[in-house]
């Protein structure tokens, strides 16, 4: 039950260009900023936007090939689709709502019942059967949501931004009983998300998309520790410097070195990450190697830690603890320095 | 919230206000002039109930094939991608600004025994439609089917259409899609629609006295009583009005009562 | 520019017409008698193309006047008459008509008749129900309209079918002559009771078939200046034009009886 998609589609001013490959039981999160063309592909693969050229198959079975005029329409895939507000049927009840599937998937009307009422028990509903969408909380609704995908056994499952709906408490819980339910599907996921944590904690591999092309792609490790787009480091919290690598230092395109601890050559990235960053206001006796001055230009609370945005030669986010924020007097517009070990900056080819 | 915070403002209240006086008096001004001495009498004169029963008959004999024929209509205005979608709903508004005996004298170039359909009809089968109860009904569907097909149109726009995506992606074809997930979805505009083209259906004269004639049991429904009644006494087309005011009104408490209460519960997203 | 430029010339090809028919109308006879201001009549429907010639041969002859007409069913005409419209005349289709008014004490003098109506059948220019005399009303197989007895021709059409002994077979009763007029030009039905007056004026597409039964049931117009008549020296005009052997005949070609 694995996803092979490479397809092309036009949508307006955004021009998607993206290739797919899912084996089955393997999680794939699509991330991306808002109209980077994610919700087209999940529209795509679910058969609900012909795509303009290209082909979408699954299991080798053709779903799309619009060169030899192959085009399934949605109701004859065999998908399971969660949307961003999850769009049950306010007219039916919870139970109604997951055996609908398997209605039109002709089984009779107590079978699907029974079918359903599983499904509402494996996500830990079954005392809600009788209630109407409306009366369910955010959570409730996005289980019943998997549940109504899922009773359908695809073969194919799209999650379409499944937690930007909830409460950052509800989402948390509802991120690990959805990975659950993920490592228990035998089929293919694409979970398309702006959040990176939700790419990070339910994905096998990331493909993060800009403007309808991908910018990178790999295990979400690695896509965290090695951002190949500014877009990308901003969202795991790096900055990105792009340079080019002249032994242990690297030259950065926007002005000013950073040493590095490993040999670099040719056009490299840098890549520093903000709890490696330490804040001074007076510049440090014994220098380490790294040392710049910044302006202090905004703080953002983060939990125990306050993210700092430098600039300067060598732009920077820093963290430090609030403690250490509050007793340094940092207000933005102060002039700082800031230092980091070579050994704490990562350098990659570009 | 404070009660001065849900009050009417004074440039909503004053035409509001005005607005239910130009309703209202005109029906203030039948109910003054009513015989109420003579109400029996007029109430009970032959003819009176048969020309209400065949009004509530073939007015929800119009609506049910209003129904029948311009919800899958209205789903085609509404959703489908054919050419000429904004030609067609022009030309289904066409009965809205036709003067309704106009559209009687239509009726009959089309269903009438010289009629380009009729003609054919009569030598074929031997079927005449005008000066039949059928005619009223069909009279009465012309001018009220718009009155269905704008307002179930409305609701299919105000509509979430990605709830039928979501059924797509549930193995739904579109019929089962448009039955099971659009038909409950807008049931409140569709009875809303139905109310609005009962009552136009209840109320026609035009086309009715046009293309179906009048007589007594077959083809004169309460509007053409009233109105010939006019002509010789005025006391019995008030009291007629009232009656057909009454039974509309109650009718329409009722079901508002059963069904359109119920209107909000589709709104749940 | 453009379009007014169009207006200016409409107004003036308007003003150029208007002179022309005052000077003919002058040219034709009277001396003009001083008669102003606005006459309003209230006719019977089926007066509506002989009175709008002679309103216009009243005009021609009293530059200063200009006749308006309010043309409708008899009955209501009475009814806006008892509710106190304006008006100067009355001319009605049915003395019944005019006795609401007089009874109500708003004419002025006794109604004069000046015309009269007999019925006539009406029926399509090729005549399919092969209809020739009133006892063919009784025939079922026909489409047959006639005018509900609630208004003066249907009123008319029972007495005549029931003193001829006809027993009637309408498949519709019409709500006046008009509309049963239009089904017979419409050829939706085979044959109509109407008045004589009504098929005169309805061309080709009709033709009659007198009814000698119905001599009995003449309808008489009558016509009457009001009590609160605005203009009562162009009303009496008025009827007086009526009552002239211009008037007269007029009347009789556009199909109506003398009396």
């Amino acid at each position: 039950m694995s996803l092979a998609a490479d397809v092309r589609v036009r949508r307006g001013a955004v021009h998607v260009e993206l290739a797919v490959d899912v084996p089955a039981g393997s999680v794939l999160a699509v991330l991306g900023p808002n109209g980077a063309g994610k919700s087209t592909l999940l529209r795509v693969l679910a058969g609900l936007l012909p795509p303009d050229g290209g082909r979408v198959e699954v299991d080798g079975e053709p779903w799309d090939d619009v060169s030899a005029g192959v085009h399934l329409p949605a109701h004859r895939r065999r998908l399971g689709m969660v949307f961003q507000d999850y769009l049950l049927f306010p007219h039916l009840t919870v139970l109604d709502n997951v055996a609908f599937g398997l209605r039109t998937r002709g089984a009779g009307r107590r079978e699907a019942r029974a079918g359903a009422a599983e499904w509402l028990a494996r996500v830990e509903l079954g005392d809600l059967a009788a209630r109407r969408p409306g009366q369910l909380s955010g959570g409730q609704a996005q289980r019943v949501a998997l549940a109504r995908a899922l009773a359908g056994d695809p073969a194919l499952l799209l999650l379409d931004e499944p937690l930007s709906a909830l409460d950052a408490r509800t989402r948390l819980t509802v991120r690990a009983e959805l990975r659950r339910h993920l490592g228990a599907f035998g089929g293919a996921t694409v979970l398309v998300t702006h959040d990176p944590v939700d790419a990070m904690a339910l994905a096998d591999r990331v493909l993060v998309v800009e403007d309808g092309r991908v910018v990178q792609a790999g295990p979400p490790a690695e896509v965290a520790r090695r951002p190949r787009t500014d877009y990308v480091a901003r969202l795991v919290g790096l900055a990105l410097l792009p340079g080019t690598g002249e032994g242990t230092s690297v030259r950065l395109d926007g002005g000013g070195r950073v040493a590095v601890a490993e040999q670099a050559a040719g056009p490299v990235l840098v890549a520093v990450r903000p709890e490696s960053v330490a804040l001074w206001p007076e510049r440090p006796a014994g220098s380490p190697r790294n040392t710049w001055p910044v302006r202090l230009t905004g703080a953002t609370p983060h939990g125990a830690t306050v993210r700092c945005e430098l600039d300067g030669e060598v732009p920077l986010l820093a963290d430090v603890t609030a403690a250490a924020f509050a007793e340094l007097g940092l207000a933005p517009g102060m002039q700082l320095w800031a230092t980091v070990k070579a050994s704490e900056v990562t350098v990659y080819a570009r | 919230m404070s009660r001065a915070e849900r009050s009417v403002p004074a440039p909503l209240l004053i035409p509001a206000v005005v607005a239910v006086a130009f309703l209202v008096l005109p029906l203030v001004g039948l109910l003054v002039r009513t015989p109420w001495s003579g109400l029996w009498p007029q109430l009970t004169a032959p003819g009176v109930g048969e020309a209400l029963r065949l009004s509530l008959v073939s007015a929800t004999l119009a609506t049910a094939v209003s129904l029948v024929l311009g919800v899958p209509l209205a789903w085609v205005l509404a959703r489908s991608r054919i050419r000429g979608r904004g030609l067609l709903r022009a030309l289904v508004t066409v009965p809205l600004v036709l003067p309704p005996v106009v559209g009687g004298v239509a009726l009959f170039l089309v269903l009438g025994r010289q009629g380009i359909v009729g003609r054919w009809l009569d030598e074929a089968f031997g079927i005449t439609i005008p000066f039949t109860t059928t005619a009223v009904v069909i009279a009465e569907t012309f001018v009220a089917m718009p009155f269905l097909v704008i307002s179930v149109e409305g609701a299919l726009r105000a509509a979430d259409a990605r709830f039928e995506d979501a059924a797509a992606t549930l193995g739904a074809d579109r019929w089962t899609t448009f039955r099971r997930v659009t038909l409950p979805l807008v049931a409140p505009g569709i009875a809303a629609g139905a109310v609005l083209c009962w009552a136009r259906a209840l109320g026609e004269f035009g086309a009715t006295i046009t293309f179906a004639g009048n007589f007594p049991g077959t083809t004169q429904t309460m509007p053409l009583a009233v109105y010939l009644a006019l002509q010789r006494d005025p006391e019995a087309a008030i009291v007629l009005s009232l009656v057909l005011l009454a039974v509309s009104l109650a009718t329409l408490l009722l079901l508002r009562g059963r069904w359109l209460g119920r209107s909000g519960a589709g709104a749940v997203p | 520019m453009r379009i007014r430029d169009i207006g200016a010339t409409a107004l003036a090809v308007a003003l150029l017409a208007g002179c022309g028919t005052d000077g003919g109308g002058r040219g034709g006879g009277s001396d003009g008698g001083g008669l102003g201001g606005t006459l309003t009549v209230l006719a019977a429907a089926s007066l509506t193309d002989v009175f709008t010639d002679l309103g216009a041969r009243l005009e021609g002859d009293h530059p200063g006047l200009e006749v308006r007409f309010t043309f409708a069913g008899s009955s209501a005409l009475a009814t806006q008459i008892t509710q106190g419209a304006p008006a100067d005349v009355f001319a009605s289709a049915n003395p019944d008509q005019m006795a609401v008014v007089t009874d109500a004490g708003l004419t002025d003098g006794e109604p004069e008749v000046f015309a009269a109506n007999v019925l006539e059948i009406a029926v399509p220019a090729d005549n399919p129900g092969g209809v020739t005399g009133l006892a063919d009303f009784a025939r079922e197989e026909l489409t047959l309209a006639l005018c509900a007895p609630e208004v003066p021709c249907g009123a008319a059409a029972e007495e005549v079918l029931d003193a001829a002994g006809v027993p009637a077979a309408p498949d519709t009763l019409e709500e006046d002559v008009r509309a049963a007029l239009t089904k017979v030009e419409l050829g939706e039905v085979d044959a109509a009771l109407v008045y004589a007056t009504d098929v005169a004026a309805a061309g080709d597409d009709v033709e009659g078939i007198a009814v000698p039964e119905a001599e009995d049931a003449v309808s008489d117009y009558p016509v009457c200046v009001l009590a609160d008549a605005p203009n009562p020296a162009a009303a009496r005009a008025f009827v007086e034009l009526l009552r002239s052997g211009d008037g007269q005949a007029a009347l009789s070609a556009a199909g109506f009886r003398l009396p």
